[in-house]
């Protein structure tokens, strides 16, 4: 039998939220054992995909919501980081080291980078309706034990 | 984020204390930049032993600074960089715009 469990949240896409999704994922992680790189690996990532729904997903004053739902099966956790924003127009433009389209706010535009180079995949979906970015990392010694 | 300063020897040290990411960038770049305006300095050094997270928002912030004191001919070095601060200095390049010293 499979190990598994998963758990959601959302909440707005406001930068104080940024800090409040790195703990979540750290403490939904802990139950696989990780090392203290990949945690710290894993709330990067987690990070970066926050700060692109933060930044870029809602234009407006009116800020919409951020969902992260974390999952994981044996040794690999997946986490899908969505947003209901306007999207992303050039998603391989995007993906790009050290582009950014707002050059004028002192951004590097390494977040997909960081997240790529961080966890084991990153599949980047989106549309006028949305962003979808998961990202998957195997955990190297998981002991994760699920009592149901 | 807390910001810790002093000046000794017309070098400024600056303690950077707390999380770097996208709700404390404001801060950071202008307690940076007031702190880099003082007229008596010819270096800085930024300690981040005391950086307890950062994310590439940082690494923005700190191409920010770096760009407005090469205007003014003065370089910045970086010192005490966590394991995982490293890793983002050195996929992004920032160690050759700000050398790590000891």
């Amino acid at each position: 039998m499979k190990n598994s469990n998963f758990m959601e949240v959302t909440f707005k896409a406001l930068s104080v939220n940024e800090g409040f999704a790195r703990v979540c994922v750290a403490s939904f992680c802990v139950q696989l054992n990780p090392s203290v790189d990949e945690i710290t690996d894993i709330k990067t990532a987690v990070s970066e995909a926050v700060t692109n729904c933060v930044v870029h997903a809602y234009p407006t004053q009116i800020k919409g919501d951020v969902t992260m739902r974390c999952e994981f099966e044996d040794d690999t956790i997946t986490i899908v980081i969505s947003d209901r924003g306007v999207g992303i127009k050039d998603i391989e433009k995007a993906r790009e080291p050290f582009y950014t389209s707002k050059p004028s706010q002192e951004r590097s535009g390494m977040g997909f980078t960081v997240m790529e180079s961080f966890m084991d995949t990153v599949d980047v979906v989106s549309n006028s309706f949305g962003t979808q970015v998961k990202m998957t990392k195997k955990i190297a010694e998981s002991k994760c034990e699920v009592v149901s | 984020m807390q910001i810790k300063s002093r000046v000794h020897d017309n070098t400024l040290f600056v303690l950077l204390c707390g999380e770097l990411d996208e709700h404390t960038a404001n801060y950071t770049k202008i307690t940076l930049d007031d702190l880099f305006s003082n007229a008596n300095i010819d270096k800085v050094v930024i300690d981040l032993s005391e950086l307890e997270f950062m994310d590439s928002t940082g690494i923005g912030v700190l191409i920010g600074r770096y760009k407005k004191m090469k205007t003014k001919n003065i370089p910045i070095f970086i010192c005490n960089p966590s394991s995982h601060v490293e890793k983002i200095f050195k996929m992004t390049g920032l160690y050759d715009l700000m050398p790590k010293i000891v």
